[in-house]
């Protein structure tokens, strides 16, 4: 029973990764960089959330909705004024570049709403349903969180697969020059990629700020990291792969925690990584690009 | 007299010798006018405890610099050996407290341990992760500073009169008569004897740059490059890929370990989590900055991206903000198209215009 | 003309290398893509000081071949043997070292080394100093070093390179990288040189200088060449054995004069006569 209560919980916390990771494995595929902001992204609709539920008393789904709103905002126009010049340049240049928005959300959000940490109330309910007379405890965000990601895995699926700009989406994220040949909007496309990325990142941070209960500016750099390595253990660039490698971070991390040492428990969930690696170097579910001699 | 000028050209100003001179010239102009301040009283004590540190993140940008802009791999992990050649060496100089008073040879001896520790390291980590390519390899690095980390975190470790004790996750250290405990878990260790002088700094910066140069300019080094450069030629005309890129790898492991020894023992107080991804990316940022493959870039901002936001705490709170701008600024100049043209115009004026002055000289 | 003579198993070398062992021996040669066939039952002889051309249309397995013969790919049937020795447990890098060194139809040069350096990069043969001799700068490293100098200074010279040597490999006119790419490829001392579209675009002056060139070659160094190569008149004016490829299958071998003349050579690169 402990062992379903674990998986419940690392679901759920495995449902929070993917998200995230979904929107990191998306920019990386289209814009080929690691995108180290995401994760200030996520700090960032964490706060908005707060301060919607908190200062104007809006109910929890339009404040969730409002911070999409502002996360897509920025993630466009960070993309536009930081990355979008530097498209054609090393990807090195590009990867410091994310590091400076990240130091500059995460030290901005310092300066305007302090580095104290502060009290998030759940979107959901606090109550839980108890199973198998009381010996299965779920709470009702476990579930409204492993739901609410499959709804998202499933709709941006179909997105990416039917819609024309899922399409276009995929083009980009092959060969850039021939898409913009065929009449993509490339710049437009990518774009809209990051849009998707930074709202998810905000529906990610409503789930994981009410997991934890409480904000800070450093938020977003451990699932941002936690994300990432979910997104290359899928095989970065692959959506299922992300899906996948979310949940089977939650999980593992939370056994390891349960069952053998809350301490190590991220040299477990790194080693994991390293070791499927090892064993498929483009992860579970991605493409391994071969050099033709 | 001309003969000697020509001389000299030959051997520190021509082609690629540049570079190796001006950095030699940089460090050493560097440490004299520093020595030359402090005697005077000119320096601030909050600035002189800067140096320390600043030559220990020189020596391991130069190190990073070995193996993004040489070898071609993109590491985000080298905070980590730096933290295992911290921790090296803070166990060594601790053990070796009773038996060695001399701190001059405690701390060659504490740092000589520490390189062959994160080497050691460098070796464990580099076999498994060279086989992977590009962003792979960057998280992996990733993966392997946060578990270093977590490692180092999780060790207890001190001595008494019957000898060492040492245990992982849980304080089980039960210390009789002498007891000294050196490692406390995440607490880190305290109590650290500080040996590291800004002189030892300095000469393991020398030491760094001829390990590096000479490297370079060695058939190792042409094998690195040719590596980065071209992998499949490389193969196709008998070069080892994997060893090769393994050789620079420990090799910038071993500088890694030394900075962190320095650094290490510079301070009383040591936390592993000091030692975690985020200063890993502080140090490549520097490494970028200055220029992949150029090493005396790389000394140059390290000191200007260490020193300036030290000295700009009078800003406080906007500081790592104005920090944050500058960095993204100075990657879209330098990548702006527009810039770039300038530069190359501006800089061809110049060298015509040199041209023409050797023209009416001669 | 080369006098060519026919071994017992119909391989044709020239007759000056009869009695050598062939510095390549490819025994029913395959290799399968996934389900594709993409080269089959490849067999060739290449005397100890042949040059030898392989010929056929775009996309008929010619580099394929090139990446079986130095282990870029694994075959996945057959055997290859150079110089007598079995390749089959080799990797590219064992293969260069047992005698095979090649070019690139695509040219794969060290573009950030000088030209002089991408020349020592393929002298690893000729070191002995180690890792830590390079830095300490032992005597060693400085009697090598001025040997591998000297030596990379005289390959140049073949193409009369010598003046280019500081000059970084990625800034070199396309022919210029071309040259380059077989002068780094010698420099590995092979026993058997692959040329992977030498002459392409090059003009005909060009072409002329390279047909001189690889012959000097042959006779300096006394090794084989094997080149593909779609200019017909460099292939019929060097090469003294021909095989034809097409669809991963040899056609037709032979001297340039027999290739020339063979009906299903000429119907693979002009297709069928309809009326005919």
């Amino acid at each position: 029973m402990t062992f379903l209560q674990f998986l419940i919980t690392g679901l759920s916390l495995g449902s929070v990764y993917a998200i995230i990771a979904l929107g990191y494995t998306m920019v990386y595929g289209i814009a080929k960089m690691l995108n180290f902001a995401h994760g200030d992204i996520i700090m960032v609709g964490a706060y908005i959330a707060y301060f919607a539920m908190g200062k104007y008393n809006l109910p929890s789904f339009v404040a969730v909705m409002a911070s999409v709103l502002v996360c897509t905002l920025l993630g466009v126009v960070v993309e536009r004024l930081a990355y979008k010049p530097l498209r054609k340049v090393s990807s090195l240049s590009v990867l410091i570049t994310a590091i400076g928005v990240s130091y500059f959300l995460q030290n901005g959000a310092q300066l305007l709403w302090s580095s104290a940490p502060k009290m998030f109330t759940s979107i959901i309910p606090a109550d839980t349903i108890k199973l198998f007379d009381g010996q299965l405890t779920v709470t009702y965000l476990s579930i409204f969180t492993i739901v609410v990601t499959l709804l998202i895995m499933v709709g941006l699926t179909l997105f990416v697969t039917r819609s024309k700009i899922g399409k276009a989406m995929r083009a980009c994220a092959e060969d850039k020059d021939t898409a913009r040949l065929m009449g993509i909007n490339v710049d437009t496309t990518i774009s809209i990629t990051f849009a998707i990325g930074s709202g998810l990142a905000a529906v990610a941070a409503a789930l994981y700020a009410s997991a934890y209960q409480s904000i800070s500016p450093t938020l977003g750099s451990m699932p941002g990291i936690k994300a990432f390595t979910a997104a290359v253990l899928g095989g970065i660039g692959s959506m299922p792969g992300a899906f996948l490698g979310g949940l089977l971070l939650g999980v593992i991390e939370t056994l390891v925690k349960g069952y053998l040492t809350t301490q190590l428990s991220d040299a477990f969930v790194f080693g994991i990584l390293i070791i499927i690696l090892l064993v498929k170097p483009s992860g579970l579910l991605g493409k391994r690009y071969v050099e033709k001699v | 007299m001309a003969k000697v000028t020509e001389l000299l050209k030959n051997r520190f100003f021509s082609g690629k010798k540049v570079n190796r001179t001006v950095s030699y010239l940089l460090v050493i102009f560097g440490y004299v006018l520093m020595i030359i301040l402090m005697k005077a009283g000119m320096l601030t004590s909050h600035f002189t405890s800067l140096l320390v540190p600043l030559t220990s993140y020189i020596v391991i940008a130069i190190a990073l610099n070995l193996t993004v802009g040489f070898s071609g791999e993109l590491s985000l992990g080298h905070a980590g050996f730096m933290g295992v050649g911290a921790f090296s060496a803070v166990i060594i100089s601790g053990l070796l407290l009773p038996y060695v008073p001399n701190t001059t040879l405690r701390l060659i001896i504490a740092m000589l341990g520490a390189a062959l520790v994160s080497s050691l390291f460098g070796a464990i980590i580099g076999i498994p992760v060279l086989k992977l390519e590009g962003d792979y390899l960057a998280i992996v690095t990733l993966a392997f500073n946060q578990i270093i980390k977590t490692i180092i975190n999780s060790i207890y470790l001190g001595y008494d009169n019957n000898g060492i004790q040492i245990s992982f996750v849980k304080n089980k250290l039960n210390l009789g008569e002498g007891a000294v405990t050196i490692l406390k878990g995440p607490i880190g260790a305290n109590g650290i004897k500080r040996i590291s002088t800004f002189t030892a700094g300095f000469i393991l910066i020398l030491i760094t740059l001829l390990v590096v140069y000479n490297l370079i300019y060695s058939r190792k080094g042409r094998d690195i490059m040719a590596c980065r450069d071209n992998r499949i030629a490389a193969e196709s005309v008998g070069i080892n890929v994997t060893n090769i890129k393994l050789e620079a790898f420990v090799i910038s492991a071993a500088l890694a370990g030394c900075a962190g020894a320095l650094y290490g023992l510079n301070y009383s107080t040591l936390t592993p989590a000091k030692f975690d991804y985020n200063l890993s990316i502080m140090i490549l940022v520097y490494v970028v900055l200055g220029g992949l493959g150029n090493i005396a870039g790389t000394i140059i901002s390290t000191v200007i991206l260490y020193i300036l936001p030290e000295q700009l705490r009078f800003l406080q709170d906007y500081r790592m903000i104005i920090y944050a701008v500058v960095l993204i600024g100075i990657m879209l100049l330098t990548n702006n198209s527009w810039f770039k043209v300038q530069y190359y115009k501006i800089s061809k004026r110049i060298r015509k215009k040199m041209r023409e002055k050797k023209g009416a000289a001669a | 003309m080369t006098k060519m003579v026919t071994y017992p198993s119909g391989a044709i070398v020239p007759e000056r290398d009869l009695g050598y062992t062939p510095v390549l021996e490819a025994l029913h040669l395959g290799i399968d893509f996934g389900g594709l066939t993409a080269v089959d039952d490849f067999n060739l002889i290449v005397g100890k000081t042949e040059i030898a051309g392989l010929i056929g249309p775009n996309g008929a397995g010619k580099t394929t071949v090139f990446n079986l013969l130095t282990k870029v790919y694994q075959p996945t049937r057959g055997t290859i043997l150079l110089d007598g020795q079995d390749t089959s447990k080799m990797t590219t890098v064992d293969a260069n070292r047992a005698g095979i060194a090649r070019t690139f139809q695509n040219i794969r040069l060290f573009n950030n080394l000088s030209v002089e350096d991408n020349v020592k990069v393929a002298m690893g043969k000729s070191y002995s100093y180690s890792t830590l001799g390079g830095i300490i700068r032992s005597p060693r490293y400085y009697r090598q070093e001025e040997e591998a100098h000297e030596r990379a200074l005289e390959l140049l010279r073949i193409f009369d390179m010598q003046n280019l040597a500081e000059t970084a490999a990625g800034n070199l006119p396309y022919g210029a990288q071309r040259r380059l790419e077989i002068i780094r490829a010698l420099a590995s001392r092979p026993k058997l040189l692959l040329l992977d579209e030498p002459a392409a675009g090059m003009n005909p002056v060009e072409t002329q200088e390279l047909m001189d060139n690889i012959i000097k070659i042959r006779d300096e160094f006394k090794i084989a060449v094997m080149l593909i190569e779609h200019d017909m008149k460099l292939v019929m004016g060097i090469c003294e054995g021909i095989a034809v490829l097409n669809y991963g299958r040899i056609i037709a071998k032979g001297t340039p004069e027999q290739i020339k003349s063979n009906p299903e050579v000429i119907e693979a690169y002009l297709g069928k006569n309809r009326e005919g």
